[in-house]
């Protein structure tokens, strides 16, 4: 049989690779899937300002590069292979690989981040490498004094557009909003509209994309006088946002419009499987926080599984039949009733396991345990409610 | 494969005989970097039949855009010096492994 892993985790962007960190620093098994390079969408990014440690900003692609570099450091394996789907055995997790390969994981941390969205508008995939593009980091050169038309006013439109002002002669924005109006953060609207190689176009949307060959422009409508509008360009550079990865996952764990759902111990619908990253349902999508919910998520993944260690241990000492008492310190009564509990045990002759829910939440789960202070029976795979407190 | 740029490039490719296949990217390029394992793979399978080159666009983007190159990654087919077929951004390997086999009658 396989070797098991403790963590497979699925995607190497920033979620994932600080994940990674995390979990083979604290001695964990672990593994990166990817069906890319490790580096994720930060990779993509020419320059980031604002992710703490490096004044000046650092290229994304340096960045995860070190990310990388960390996890491979801390003792992390790092495969490429794309995920086709996840089963469960038992309290095992089986990735199964697109190219037939697959692993046993006793945790999963899943992070395959985002792709950029495709508007789907005409002429979008007929001109794709053709004119129309999705990474300004790729193809700016390419565009050198062009004219190119920017779809979007996020952050990454915003940033990618004033990085293609330092090829093109011209970058032209359009923008449903009213003027002045953009959805990316203020310092960086200051700075574009600073740029005097951006030009504005307002309350417009791209109907589509046309030319012979290549692009040689694209059709807007004036979305208050309802006109249209031929606008020439040589390239169509398209940041409208992006889609969750999670297709593999769906009727695995829960989604919301794609997005992983997940509890404030990063935990999935599925015990033992965790979200983090772009993926995960989330307010901000930046590389900071993705690393802040890749080493949450590694951090809960590895005390769950010392939970369930130390929960096999004692239930190796204690044998076939034996009782397990749930309490926590807040609850006073259920401290107070642990030397009641403990009688109950000698009066049986069996042993008491005495478990914080604090600590082991997913065995009190199993015992679909409801409130504290509570005692089971546990004989073989029976499991038998006690009412034993009268106090 | 062999380094081309803009003074190697006419008489490397544009001259030569036989199928040519010249892999346009640059370092600033993920997906370039992606596929470029999988182009070198394709080196080896028609060794000896087929010619090979890459081009970095960084230094060299007067010869991408002569080639028409509008996006990286960019894999041009030419055969005798002419362009045969263009395979740019989301395109799958073996279409490209099955071109290479049809201009070369295989």
């Amino acid at each position: 049989m396989d070797a098991v892993f403790d963590t497979v985790i699925i995607g190497a962007g920033t979620a994932g690779l600080t994940a990674a960190i995390y979990s083979a620093r604290a001695k964990r098994k672990t593994l990166v899937l990817d069906r890319k390079r490790p580096g994720g969408m930060a990779s993509t990014t020419e320059r980031m300002e604002n992710y703490p440690g490096f004044p000046g900003g650092i290229h994304g692609r340096e960045l995860m590069k070190r990310f990388a570099e960390q996890a491979l450091e801390m003792g992390a394996e790092v495969v490429r292979e794309e995920v086709a789907r996840i089963e469960s055995e038992g309290d095992i997790y089986v990735i199964c690989g697109a190219k037939g390969g697959t692993w046993r994981a006793r945790s999963v941390i899943l992070a395959p981040g985002c792709e950029p969205r495709k508007l789907g508008i005409a002429g979008e995939e007929e001109f794709t490498g053709k004119g129309v593009s999705y990474c300004a980091t790729c193809d700016a050169e390419l565009y050198e004094e062009t004219s190119v038309l920017v779809i979007g006013s996020g952050d990454s439109a915003v940033e990618e557009a004033v990085y293609l002002s330092r090829f093109a002669d011209e970058v032209i924005m359009a923008v449903v909003h009213d003027e002045g109006v953009l959805d990316c953060n203020r310092s960086m609207a200051e700075e574009a509209f600073a740029n005097k190689k951006l030009k504005w176009l307002w309350n417009r949307v791209v109907v589509s994309i046309d030319g012979d060959d290549f692009v040689t422009g694209v059709t807007v409508k004036h979305l208050k006088t309802g006109e249209l509008e031929t606008v020439n360009c040589d390239g169509v550079f398209m940041f409208v946002g992006t889609v969750p990865q999670t297709k593999f996952l769906e009727g695995f764990v829960d989604l919301d419009r794609g997005f992983i759902v997940h509890n404030e111990q990063m935990e999935t619908s599925r015990t033992r499987v965790y979200a983090a990253g772009d993926s995960a349902v989330t307010v901000l999508r930046q590389v900071v926080t993705a690393a802040s919910d890749g080493a949450k998520a590694a951090f809960f993944a590895d005390r769950a599984l010392c939970e369930e260690e130390e929960y096999r241990r004692a239930l190796a000492q204690a044998g076939e039949h034996y009782l397990v008492y749930f309490y926590t310190p807040p609850v006073q009564r259920s401290l107070d009733a642990i030397p009641e509990a403990e009688a109950v045990a000698r009066k049986q002759g069996i042993p008491l396991v005495k478990l914080d829910t604090a600590r082991f939440r997913n065995v009190f789960r199993e015992f679909s345990g409801t409130e504290v202070p509570s005692l089971f029976e546990v004989t073989g795979s029976r499991v038998e409610k006690k009412e034993f407190l009268c106090s | 494969m062999v380094e081309l740029h803009k003074d190697n490039y006419d008489q490397e490719v544009i001259e030569s005989k036989g199928v040519y296949l010249v892999d346009f990217w640059s370092d600033s390029c993920e997906e370039c970097l992606e596929l470029m394992p999988e182009v070198e793979a394709l080196e080896e399978e028609f060794a000896g039949r087929l010619a090979m080159g890459k081009v970095n666009i960084k230094g060299n983007r007067r010869l991408a855009i002569r080639e028409e190159v509008r996006g990286l990654p960019s894999l041009l087919l030419y055969r005798d010096g002419d362009k045969q077929a263009v395979f740019s951004k989301e395109f799958d390997i073996a279409d490209v492994r099955a071109k290479i086999q049809e201009l070369l009658g295989e």
